[in-house]
């Protein structure tokens, strides 16, 4: 993602991405350079110590399904292990027992 | 011995002076220490020693060799970068312990036995504490607490591993010790918690994200970095540790995809870099051990810098939380382009610094013929650029326009020029490899940039940038949400008081029981001696006072006859 640059000040002036075209246009430098990029993958041959590093694209597949794997299995996480922002306030205990008079107010 | 600690004194000399001086007198202190410190470093040679006698111990203070002297080099910038960042408050408290921890890390680095080093390490724990407690929050007070505990028992743990190791070898060298050497484990645990093993990573995790701005810069910068020092030094080639790296690079992604505070993604960030070192560490190669200073190196950089503008993004909002964050490019752009140098780098982007020492330990590990860590650090590499790389600057500068994307202001100047620095070095680490390399500690023959590791490397994050787009656009990428994710803290901040207090309510009932009887038993008492003694008691009503005085003249009289008698 390519910063602004310089363009501050005035509240209403309108911002790089502010533009929907500009959004779309970064998005699609992105997937021209992923065609590109595996493209090349046919013409360069790599230097390979394990055997499935020769296979075609397989950087390119596996930082993507990496990628996805994550978020998936990220989103499983976030059911198990998510709580209230205050979780750790210990409700359990009387607020009285642990609490400041500072912090009850 | 002047000579020898010029590479530390000065920066507890400058922690002094901040304490009695102001303003830019203050500021010329403390952006002069770190060049005095270097300066005493470069006139120390390869193999200098400083010894000295303290209560029948050999010790070394001192000790350079090329892992030392990288790591001393390393301090200094670092303190030199956080300095000026922290320049824009004017906060003695914490001037003074960001000077301290500075110069108890490049202590600790530079120590050549192991009693030097504890000492140091406990000194670490101390100062690095209080740039917690400078925040003045309830949340910083108890977070700095329980930073503290964990830091104390890392400590008692190296000092009882040394007891057990000197009783048996006889010295405090702080060379290698290995698993099976006596009291091995103990210190092994001891660096094992500084480096944020898994289990022990919440300190970390709980810590850094409650400490004040500046402080989180320093705090990323030292403690971590010592511990991989430390495991460099006295367990290269320990097999488990590449277990141990693995785990660590790969579980806190995750962690860091669905948590909120963005300081603390940056925690969990950290700990996945640690996990390439210790990987590094554990391999044990030239080359592996190269790219795990090498990568501390880089980290401790760019680590810093991200560190710096989400300080940045605090200092101007107050907010950290990413579900309120979005939209800041607007108003902190040079922020904003700092941050994505910052991104680039952790990412391991060619050109910037993480790609030149990152791909050491990577390239290291496929040499050594462990391919599933080697899957596993690829996963994680992509999981770096996900979290760290898309994650940080997309939720905090982009996204959605928060309500703070009208109101902001860029970041006071000496955060910019600090992050400028920062970035700087980023790049230049990035462009000029070779130079990097020639800082090593080891020989070897390597270079980052052939066809077959930049192709590889591009393929790897351009691909993972396109299923965040993908992800998101879909709707699948889980958004920012106010909450906090359980993670094994929940032990002893959740469980332990848990226990605790139900142990603690079970005493309660039976000590109220128990008082409730024994009060009874003294009711009892007391009325069964009114009954006889009391006013209206039965021993007080038949005798007359006039009858009291004849017996007590009786009985003096008796015990006057029986003297004489």
């Amino acid at each position: 993602m390519e910063p602004c640059g310089e363009n501050n000040t005035m509240n209403n002036k309108k911002h790089l991405f502010d533009n929907p075209k500009n959004v779309k246009l970064l998005i699609n430098i992105l997937y021209l350079s992923c065609f590109v990029l595996f493209a090349m993958d046919l013409v360069i041959h790599r230097h390979t110590v394990h055997p499935w590093e020769s296979f075609t694209g397989f950087y390119a597949l596996y930082g993507f399904l990496a990628c996805v794997i994550l978020v998936l299995l990220a989103r499983e996480l976030r059911k198990l292990v998510m709580r209230d922002e205050d979780y750790y306030d210990n409700k359990d205990i009387p607020v009285s027992d642990l609490r400041t008079d500072d912090e009850k107010n | 011995m002047m000579a020898g600690l010029l590479p530390i004194l000065p920066f507890f000399i400058a922690a002094i002076l901040a304490l009695f001086t102001r303003g830019w007198l203050r500021a010329v202190i403390m952006l002069g220490t770190p060049f005095i410190a270097a300066y005493g470093l470069y006139n120390l040679d390869d193999g200098y020693t400083l010894t000295t006698t303290l209560m029948g111990f050999e010790m070394t203070p001192i000790r350079i060799d090329r892992l030392s002297m990288l790591f001393g080099y390393l301090f200094c910038i670092a303190a030199l970068l956080g300095t000026i960042y922290s320049l824009y408050h004017k906060d003695t408290v914490q001037h003074f312990a960001a000077q301290a921890y500075a110069g108890s890390a490049i202590g600790a680095v530079l120590a050549g036995d192991m009693l030097t080093l504890f000492i140091y390490w406990e000194l670490m724990a101390l100062t690095s504490s209080v740039l917690i407690f400078a925040r003045r929050s309830e949340a910083s007070f108890h977070a700095g607490i329980r930073y503290l505990v964990t830091q104390i028992i890392s400590g008692l743990l190296l000092l009882a591993g040394i007891i057990i190791y000197y009783q048996s070898v006889g010295n405090l060298d702080f060379n290698f010790i290995g698993l099976d050497s006596p009291g091995g484990w103990l210190i092994f645990l001891a660096f094992g918690i500084k480096s944020a093993f898994p289990l022990f990573h919440n300190w970390l995790t709980d810590a850094y994200p409650e400490a004040t701005v500046s402080g989180t810069v320093f705090l990323s910068s030292f403690t971590t970095k010592v511990a991989v020092y430390a495991l460099a030094r006295s367990y290269a080639g320990t097999e488990i540790l590449i277990y141990i790296g693995g785990v660590m690079a790969f579980f806190p992604i995750y962690y860091a995809v669905i948590e909120n505070d963005l300081r603390r993604v940056l925690t969990y960030s950290l700990i996945n870099q640690v996990g390439f070192m210790v990987v590094g560490i554990g391999i044990g190669t030239e080359l592996a051990l190269n790219g795990a200073v090498g990568h501390a190196f880089a980290d401790v950089i760019f680590k810093g810098l991200l560190m710096m503008s989400m300080g940045a993004v605090l200092h101007a909002t107050g907010e950290m939380r990413g579900s309120e964050l979005g939209g800041l490019y607007k108003r902190m752009p040079k922020t904003t382009f700092f941050a994505i140098i910052g991104a680039a780098s952790i990412s391991a982007f060619p050109l910037f610094s993480g790609f030149v020492s990152k791909s050491m330990v990577v390239s290291a590990v496929l040499l050594e013929g462990y391919y599933g860590v080697w899957l596993i650090l690829l996963f994680a590499a992509a999981g770096v650029f996900h979290h760290a790389g898309i994650k940080i600057p997309f939720f905090a500068f982009f996204a959605h326009d928060s309500k703070h994307s009208k109101t902001a202001k860029e970041a006071p100047s000496p955060m910019l020029w600090a992050m400028a620095l920062s970035s700087v070095l980023c790049i230049v680490i990035g462009i000029f490899p070779q130079t990097f390399y020639s800082m090593m500690p080891w020989p070897m023959d390597y270079s980052p940039y052939d066809t077959t590791h930049v192709l590889a490397q591009l393929q790897l994050l351009f691909f993972s940038a396109l299923a965040f787009v993908w992800l998101k656009l879909a709707g699948i990428y889980p958004p920012e949400l106010k909450s906090v994710n359980v993670d094994a803290e929940w032990i002893y901040r959740k469980l332990f008081p848990k226990v605790i207090y139900s142990v603690g309510n079970v005493f309660a009932a039976i000590y109220s029981k128990v008082e409730f009887k024994a009060e009874r038993l003294l009711q009892s008492t007391q009325g069964t001696a009114n009954q006889f003694f009391g006013a209206q008691g039965f021993l007080s009503n038949f005798r007359s006072l006039g009858g009291m005085v004849m017996w007590v003249a009786v009985l003096l009289s008796a015990s006057l006859f029986l003297y004489y008698l």
